[in-house]
């Protein structure tokens, strides 16, 4: 494809076919400029100004981000977001894994299960977070009711900055039907001769497990950690339903449960600090992009079968 | 002899048990799965009386099926039900169109440089959104565009990486003699798009719609910055309503919760099919 750009003269059937791809793709090609890169480069701009909407932007150079190091808020938010990535996020997967294990040993009425761990994850978040702030209520919540009746006592599950993260997992789980059907699906492709001849060579379950199954899908694996890794640091509604208080603020007790993009909205649309807020969401940007290409360079151990 | 038979036996009786505990896991989890939808339904139903009741009913002791009707009239929730359909279709709608034409040309033209220029616009499916967001709200206000439906709808008309992806991965398994054998009949790209693609790209087109409807559907963040006016609010926006209210009406927030999840799950059953075939196509990717 290089050499290709690389020729300067194309036949007249190479010319048409270049403009009639283009055409094709026109709308992508203005989406790519005035809704990706075109922003990217304003966010960086108003990173270095003071800009309140009202006063045209003023510029304060690295102000912004010299700021940033001294915001505690800011720095709690980091905290809290890392807290998700690293812990929820991997909890998350490998319960997701383990479920759809489960659902792989031929079960009877697989479609059932299928459709009870997924329907969670497509209603909308805010109603079914709404449940769960009715189920983690200190004093009426079904969970605590439960704590009471085998004689522990309650837990503030969204009250205590203790709790308030591990209970923002522990729901986190219920919405993780999209990748447990994911990791199903690719479990089911897995060939079925390769399984039984590890079998017949003395393998047991778990060997086959790990040895096989686990490797013959690791570019899902792989797909499914780089989509929620960039997902997770953008962690936002169910922790904003979760915590929103009547005056408009979340964040949860001592900001336990604010999370990097909620402290960038209230920057932003709260305090219309767009300059400040600009450079939050710059440092986001490289912190996603150092994640990511730090995943795609540790990524010997995806395993592409079809290559060999 | 004896001692294969008793593996064997052996075997059998393993298998029973690991098949066992395999569908106790499963039933235990699939009941805690279910369980916050069925506690959701049983809270909608009951008066507010028996919502601080300790210990709480597991069974609705008097159905109260009226807080269906009462939670309806508490926040405009018809509204909001109309705003919320209204953007997630014309975001379908932009999506499906957009994303067709522009997986068209990544995948049945022939065109100088089109693979680097897929692989740079499929990078922008890693770009979080969090980075534009300031920038694109402050286009949207100087185009008078903040407090209407567009910003949240007029994006879509110039198409998603991902589903440009998922369709170009489908227009790529069709045979190439198809498209030269209506350009030797000299059709053009679009009636080739039209008359040949199109109809066989259907099962694929559904699955954008339904997930595009879906996501859009569920989306908070971005209702939340665009949509001022409440009567331009989306049911999720209106949901948080009750919220504000001094006295939550528990169990009416509840009902409207139920209500406003009633459509995608019915969209589920109805098209369960086309989600799980979805499913595997977004998985393989990796």
């Amino acid at each position: 494809m290089t050499i290709s750009l690389r020729i300067p003269r194309l036949t007249k059937r190479q010319r048409r076919s270049l403009v009639v791809g283009l055409l094709f793709i026109s709308p992508a090609i203005i989406g790519f400029f005035v809704f990706n890169i075109g922003p990217i480069i304003q966010s960086l701009q108003y990173s270095f100004t003071r800009y309140n909407i009202l006063q045209p932007p003023r510029y304060v150079g690295l102000n912004n981000y010299l700021f940033l190091m001294e915001d505690r808020v800011f720095k709690i938010g980091i905290q809290n977001t890392l807290y998700m990535v690293l812990i929820g996020l991997p909890i998350h997967l490998v319960f997701n894994m383990l479920m759809a294990l489960l659902l792989n040993t031929k079960i009877k009425g697989l479609s059932i299960y299928r459709s009870i761990f997924y329907v969670p994850s497509i209603t909308p978040v805010v109603a079914s977070t709404i449940v769960w702030l009715w189920i983690f209520n200190g004093q009426f919540g079904i969970l605590n009711e439960f704590l009471r009746f085998i004689g522990l006592s309650p837990i503030g599950w969204l009250t205590d900055p203790n709790w308030v993260k591990p209970s923002l997992i522990f729901m986190g789980a219920w919405f993780g039907g999209n990748t447990i059907l994911i990791y199903l699906a690719s479990l089911q492709d897995v060939p079925y001769d390769l399984l039984e001849s590890a079998e017949l060579d003395g393998a047991n379950a778990v060997q086959k497990t790990f040895r096989i199954t686990l490797p013959m899908i690791s570019p899902v694996i792989f797909y499914t950690i780089i989509v929620n890794v960039i997902g997770y640091f953008q962690y936002f509604t169910e922790a904003w339903v979760m915590t929103a208080t009547r005056d408009g603020s979340a964040g949860g007790v001592a900001n336990s449960a604010m999370f990097y993009s909620m402290y960038l909205y209230q920057t932003a649309f709260q305090q219309f600090k767009m300059g400040y807020a600009s450079a939050q969401a710059w440092i986001l940007f490289m912190i996603v992009l150092v994640a990511t290409l730090f995943l795609f360079k540790t990524a010997r151990w995806v395993y592409y079968h079809a290559e060999n | 002899m004896t001692t294969a038979i008793r593996w064997q036996e052996n075997r059998i009786i393993q298998d029973r048990i690991k098949r066992t505990i395999a569908y106790t896991i499963v039933i235990i989890m699939a009941v805690a799965y279910i369980f916050p939808l069925y506690w959701l339904l049983v809270t909608a139903l009951k008066t507010d009386v028996e919502i601080f009741a300790q210990p709480p009913p597991i069974i609705p002791p008097n159905p109260q099926w009226h807080n269906f009707a009462d939670s309806t009239t508490y926040i405009p929730f018809w509204r909001y039900m109309w705003n919320t359909i209204a953007i997630s279709g014309l975001t379908v709608l932009g999506t499906v169109l957009s994303c067709t034409f522009i997986a068209y040309g990544f995948a049945r033209i022939q065109w100088p440089g089109r693979n680097i220029v897929f692989l740079i616009y499929l990078s922008t499916i890693m770009l979080p959104s969090q980075v534009t967001l300031i920038p694109l709200y402050l286009i949207f206000k100087d185009l008078g565009w903040v407090g209407t439906f567009l910003p949240l709808v007029v994006p879509h008309f110039f198409g998603s990486a991902l589903y440009v992806f998922l369709l170009r991965q489908f227009l790529l398994t069709i045979p190439q003699e198809l498209s030269d054998a209506a350009r030797i009949d000299g059709a053009s790209e679009l009636s080739i798009l039209w008359h040949v693609m199109i109809p066989l790209m259907r099962p694929a087109l559904a699955v954008v719609a339904l997930f595009t409807f879906v996501q859009t559907y569920r989306d908070f963040l971005g209702p939340l910055i665009y949509l001022q006016n409440q009567q331009d609010w989306t049911i999720s926006l209106g949901l948080k309503l009750f919220q504000n209210m001094y006295g939550a009406q528990w169990q009416l927030m509840m009902a409207a919760s139920t209500l406003a999840m009633l459509p995608t799950i019915v969209l589920f059953f109805f098209t369960q099919k086309t989600f799980v075939r979805g499913i595997a196509l977004t998985g393989l990717k990796g």
